[in-house]
């Protein structure tokens, strides 16, 4: 009997073991696409990268030296022009949807934004195309901020209302009874209040739409020169990866590498900072 | 006589179809301490809670009845529920210093975002509401840190600070020491003795030492009714209820 209750034992120590080696390893197995995509993209594009690759602008083929400033620049224009669209329609729709999106219409909206965040970006890219680029009759920075911005509203909207409740009513009705009119209290005490979130949720956003190419293929199209007019094709670096990682030349090749590696600290750079800066604050 | 400053009639309130008050008619007196004790959920807080119409802007609940504020019923369609703050100011259970401001601007809230006007008297009417809360002298080098980082007895003086800044005429307590340790709500008490030389208070506790303690009168609420209202020494010496009496000698509640 006691023999039998000590192996039962070791048999389920044994197999406790092996459970766990399993779930490490699956743990491993996870994280090794994310390290081996950065350390490749470094050691590939570490050696094109130079002060020129920022500065200058694509060199012809057969050309030594060149690089992707105009790219750099755009991508910039284009996350400033759909923060412009993405962000007061994103921010004041989480504050309605907080506030006052307890209801019926409350539940549609949240529901239309949750299907719109899901939406292949593409689609959404031909929406621009055919909203803006076949009525402007050109491509243009506009319609690439547009599918952008599109993009940013869904996501922008729905932390903007999960920061938001998470801030106690108490506070709320605190700032009402100074008799404080309510929109007041709601954009300088409870806004406010969940700033530090919704600015840690719009730099993810930012840092997703930096990383989009689809909808920027048929909207702001791409320049191989420098452009600051937003009425014009513009060059983005995600576009300008494409294009020379589909070239047939060597050269190109490595300047698509650096520029992955530039889109990739960029972005990795905004994840950190803001996690490292958006730490909990207490709402007593 | 000591004169009228509230008066309600009939007063009715419901969360959804649950009715939580029963035809209350009350009177508050100007400067003169009111407390409302009674065992929890008798209705205490939603009563005070309509005296601002803070009690309709929670979803589900109404209210009907009159409450007459100097002669005007405040549930008047012309009564704006913004002016109506302004006269009737509050302090919460809770301290709800506003976490993203400074200990001054806590004080200046309900002016700085009332009105655009430029405030040139505003450092004063800082300093004049915090003195009056009795709080100035422990926050006068601290001005500019965080509300929040006051203590908890602290932060519940600088909110009847930032309440006594728009200088409204009554001050509803909704139970404001149940957060604090005894010294401060012995400071809180001694406090109130004085703002009512100014003001008009009307205060929930379900301490009843409190209301004995600082209360002129006092109002018994049992179950959304009013079981008794009397001048304080008369409720706890000679209730003329029986469920008064039961509830004052700890029988229940």
């Amino acid at each position: 009997m006691e023999n039998n209750t000590q192996i039962q034992s070791k048999v389920r120590r044994i197999k406790e073991q092996i459970f766990l080696i399993a779930v490490f390893l699956c743990a491993v197995i996870a994280v090794i696409p994310l390290f081996s995509v950065i350390g490749y993209v470094f050691v590939k594009g570490i050696g094109a990268i130079d002060f020129n690759f920022f500065t200058q602008l694509p060199a012809p083929v057969g050309e030594t030296g060149g690089g992707m400033g105009n790219a750099v620049v755009g991508t910039f224009i284009l996350v400033v022009l759909s923060c412009l669209l993405g962000l007061p329609i994103g921010i004041f729709g989480g504050i309605w949807l907080a506030q006052f999106g307890g209801g019926k219409r409350g539940f549609m909206i949240r529901y239309a934004a949750d299907v719109l965040s899901s939406i292949p970006s593409i689609v959404i890219g031909i929406f621009a195309y055919v909203l803006i680029v076949t009525t402007m009759k050109r491509f243009s920075a506009i319609a690439g901020g547009f599918a952008l911005g599109i993009i940013m509203i869904p996501t922008v909207t729905r932390t903007t209302e999960e920061m938001i409740k998470m801030i106690p009513r108490s506070l709320y009705e605190a700032g009402l009874a100074l008799g404080i009119p309510e929109w007041r209290v709601t954009l300088s005490i409870v806004f406010r209040t969940a700033w530090n979130g919704v600015f840690t949720g719009i730099m993810l956003s930012v840092s997703r739409i930096m990383g989009e190419t689809a909808p920027l293929l048929f909207t702001a199209f791409n320049s191989m020169y420098w452009n600051f007019s937003i009425d014009q094709p513009m060059s983005s670096m995600t576009v300008q990866i494409y294009n020379y990682a589909i070239s047939p030349f060597a050269e190109w090749h490595a300047k698509a590498w650096a520029g992955s590696l530039t889109l990739v600290a960029l972005v990795l750079g905004i994840t950190l900072l803001v996690r490292k800066f958006s730490k909990r604050v207490r709402y007593g | 006589m000591d004169k009228l400053k509230i008066k309600t009639e009939k007063l009715n309130a419901w969360f959804y179809d649950k009715q939580v008050l029963f035809d209350i008619d009350m009177n508050v007196y100007e400067n003169k301490v009111t407390a409302i004790i009674g065992p929890s959920g008798c209705g205490k807080s939603t009563f005070i809670r309509n005296f601002n119409r803070m009690h309709e802007t929670v979803p589900g609940a109404k209210a009907d009845g009159k409450i007459i504020l100097d002669g005007k019923d405040i549930f008047n369609k012309k009564y704006d529920a913004v002016d109506l703050r302004r006269d009737v100011g509050m302090v919460f259970q809770k301290p709800t210093p506003f976490p993203t401001m400074t200990v001054y601007d806590n004080v200046a809230a309900g002016i700085k975002l009332y009105s655009r006007n430029s405030h040139s008297k505003l450092d004063e009417i800082v300093e004049r509401s915090l003195r009056q809360a009795a709080l100035w002298d422990e926050v006068r080098d601290v001005l500019n840190q965080p509300g929040m980082s006051l203590s908890g007895g602290q932060q519940q003086r600088l909110c009847i600070a930032r309440a006594l800044a728009i200088q409204p005429k009554v001050i509803l307590l909704d139970e404001p020491c149940s957060a604090l340790d005894p010294i401060s709500t012995a400071k809180i008490e001694e406090l109130i003795h004085e703002l009512k030389k100014d003001y008009t208070i009307v205060m929930v506790t379900h301490n009843m030492q409190q209301a004995a303690r600082v209360a002129d009168y006092t109002a018994f609420f049992l179950l959304g009714e009013m079981v008794e209202f009397d001048i304080t020494t008369k409720i706890f010496t000679n209730p003329s209820d029986k469920r008064t009496e039961d509830y004052i000698t700890g029988r229940f509640g």
